[in-house]
């Protein structure tokens, strides 16, 4: 039958399909179909994986893995709630810390900075967000505890001891420290996308609300409103860079699973455990248990993506109705 | 002319990868501690043989897991795989498991005490009631008995331990196992246990950071860790009763004191070892290999290897900051090893 199509014929048909653009469009549009789907079913596959390797797990824990508070891989009883607390509140605490500062760069280097100053302290923000965690760890190690040792943990214990936050012995090394280098982490991401965000809101905005005689704080209000899903695009990530954080954290944060109010004391993260444990790990339940800490992991970052999703929908339609 | 050019590519690729091949190579994975002398050892003895041995330091757990599956050719550890895993291990690749040590680690406590200095003196018992957090004061009279000499101030210890798992910590929990029912019954032992009290470095490192920057701390570290960085170590009260500072001598000693009462199949914790001299904290650490191999040459370059190890091999040790195996060991090892085959042939 093939022999029927002649050679002219046939480079016509590859001419056809070559040339012609709807073709083309249809090979495009596939294609990127294909890569955007991809994604889809990698995070399919990731949790899917995760789950198949933390069955054992599972099955023997059950909730109890969320609300036992006892790691102990020699008897072989494994509950996460001290870590995912310990996960939680050090990127929160980081985000409180961080998000002001950040925005506050942000604005200064989109709306106030002059050029001259704003080229050089961009590069040196983007330059901080390059910096790898472990030399964040490093840096924890000799500069920053020392001095929450020193002198940030006796003072806030003699100034602000009657509160529950601040008791302890200081040792420097604990929740505080890891906050503090969380929140340095996390700056940089919120900073850089936060002032590419307040940059692409049009320049007739700022125009609109500085003709009405709106001073520059007002209209910078005004811009930031405008922004204001992009920013918490920009928080989101910070958060997800917090949360995933290993090294940095496992190299301040004390590394014992315990919920205690106290910032002096030391805590442990779900990423830092799989890191420490995971090499040496050498029982199936043992595996597992870090396999479904992992999966804890994954959930909770889902569930804090979907919920800002949610958040910036939910802004969107009042912004618009206000409108 | 286009299918011969194919032709002639795939030929040259499959003698280039041929020639790639002529060199015999064993892959290994398993242990950390034990990686600085097994790459030595692998380096020396491929100037000398031109066999190639590649080895993954990803930790005890990773390399028992491999030599389960049989997706290396040897494995090692820093802790004995247990019955059940060697079981499974045998049900999968149907053949036993060997035992191999080939080095031995002490681990020392180390401690921070700038007053104090040098020569303090502990005993189990004490060291399972500071790190279960029953003793929490350096001038406790527990302490100050066997230190008459030392002023210990009135400061509180600050614990510290590994928090990533480790044979270090394996060693460790197993001395403490030994000499405390308390510590046998709260906290057992393991790579990884549930400390009661105390912060977690990651690594000696890790370990060594929070001990110098804490001042009244306590920790423990490998010995070559201690020795390389001038850390401050305490001397250990053994099974007979006598102070020892851990030394390679000691450590040695330790292993050979054990040596009478060794099982065939070396899997055996050396840890509060009887002898005068021995050192208490201390372990061997194992290469893993299969009884019996399936690929012949390998085989030999295995056995020759592991040869080499016991004899030439252990003089690496020391400069190293390894324990070499006392002679009593060696023999043991070199009996088992005589025990490797290939297919079910004896190795010459």
């Amino acid at each position: 039958m093939s022999n029927t199509v002649t050679n002219s014929e046939k480079k016509n048909i590859l001419k056809k399909i070559f040339f012609s653009r709807n073709l083309g469009d249809l090979i495009f549009e596939r294609l990127t179909l294909l890569f955007a789907v991809s994604v889809f079913l990698l995070v399919i596959l990731m949790g899917y994986e995760m789950y198949h390797g933390s069955k054992i797990s599972i099955e023997k824990f059950g909730w109890s893995f969320l609300t036992n508070s006892t790691w102990d891989p020699v008897q072989e009883i494994y509950g996460a709630l001290p870590i995912i607390y310990g996960t939680v509140v050090s990127s929160l605490l980081a985000l409180i810390i961080a998000l002001p500062l950040s925005l506050g760069v942000a604005i200064f280097l989109a709306e106030v900075a002059p050029p001259w100053l704003e080229k050089p302290l961009s590069f040196l923000v983007e330059l901080l967000a390059g910096i790898p965690s472990v030399i964040y760890g490093l840096w924890g190690i000799f500069v920053l505890v020392p001095w929450i040792r020193n002198d940030i943990e006796p003072y806030l214990s003699d100034k602000l001891g009657f509160l529950p936050f601040f008791r302890g012995a200081p040792y420097g090394f604990g929740m505080l420290a890891a906050v503090l280098i969380l929140s340095i982490m996390v700056l940089p991401i919120i900073s850089s996308i936060s002032r590419d965000v307040l940059r692409s809101v049009p320049r007739l905005q700022r125009e609109a609300a500085l003709a009405l005689g709106a001073t520059k704080w007002q209209s910078t209000i005004i811009v930031l409103k405008d922004a204001k899903s992009g920013i918490l695009g920009a928080t989101m990530l910070g958060f997800g860079r917090a949360i995933g954080e290993t090294m940095a954290v496992t190299m301040v944060i004390g590394n014992r699973a315990l919920i205690s109010p106290s910032l002096f004391d030391p805590s442990y993260t779900m990423a830092s455990v799989i890191a420490n444990e995971f090499t040496e790990a050498t029982s199936e339940m043992y595996l597992s248990a870090l396999i479904q800490l992992a999966l804890v992991l994954f959930v909770i970052t889902i569930i804090i993506n979907a919920l800002a999703r949610l958040l910036v929908w939910s802004m969107e339609r009042k912004w618009k109705t206000t409108l | 002319m286009k299918f011969r050019s194919i032709v002639s590519a795939i030929i040259l690729i499959l003698t280039v990868a041929s020639v790639a091949h002529a060199q015999l190579q064993l892959n290994g994975a398993g242990a950390t501690f034990p990686a600085v002398i097994y790459s030595k050892w692998f380096d020396e003895y491929k100037n000398a043989t031109s066999v190639q041995f590649n080895y993954q330091a990803i930790g005890s757990g990773g390399g028992i897991k491999q030599v389960t599956e049989g997706t290396v050719d040897f494995g090692a550890t820093d802790g004995p795989m247990s019955d059940q895993q060697l079981a499974e291990a045998k049900s999968k690749q149907g053949t036993d498991v060997l035992h191999i040590p080939t080095v031995m680690g002490a681990v020392v406590v180390c401690y921070n005490l700038p007053n104090v200095g040098k020569g303090l003196n502990l005993d189990g018992a004490i060291l399972a009631d500071i790190f279960l957090g029953k003793i929490t004061k350096w001038n406790d009279a527990t302490i100050k008995k066997i230190n008459p000499k030392l002023n210990l101030p009135d400061k509180s210890i600050a614990v510290t331990h590994r928090s990533d798992g480790s044979g270090t910590s394996f060693i460790f929990t197993d001395y403490l196992f030994k000499v405390s029912k308390d510590w046998e019954t709260k906290v057992g032992k393991g790579t990884s246990v549930n400390w009661p009290v105390g912060l977690g470095g990651k690594g000696n490192d890790g370990v060594a950071g929070l001990v110098k920057q804490t001042e009244g701390s306590i920790g423990y570290v490998e010995l070559a860790y201690a020795v390389k960085n001038n850390i401050l170590y305490a001397n250990m009260k053994n099974k007979a009763g006598k102070f020892v500072e851990p030394t390679f001598q000691s450590v040695t000693v330790a292993a050979e004191g054990s040596s009478k009462d060794m099982p065939a199949d070396l899997r055996v914790s050396i840890t509060d070892a009887s002898g005068k001299d021995s050192y208490p904290i201390s372990g061997f650490t194992w290469l893993l290999v299969y009884k019996n191999m399936k690929d012949e040459a390998k085989a030999n370059a295995m056995v020759k290897f592991l040869k080499w190890a016991m004899g030439k091999g252990q003089s690496f040790a020391t400069d190293l900051y390894y324990a070499p195996l006392p002679k009593q060991v060696v023999k043991m090892c070199e009996k088992n090893i005589a025990t490797i085959t290939a297919n079910g042939k004896k190795i010459k």
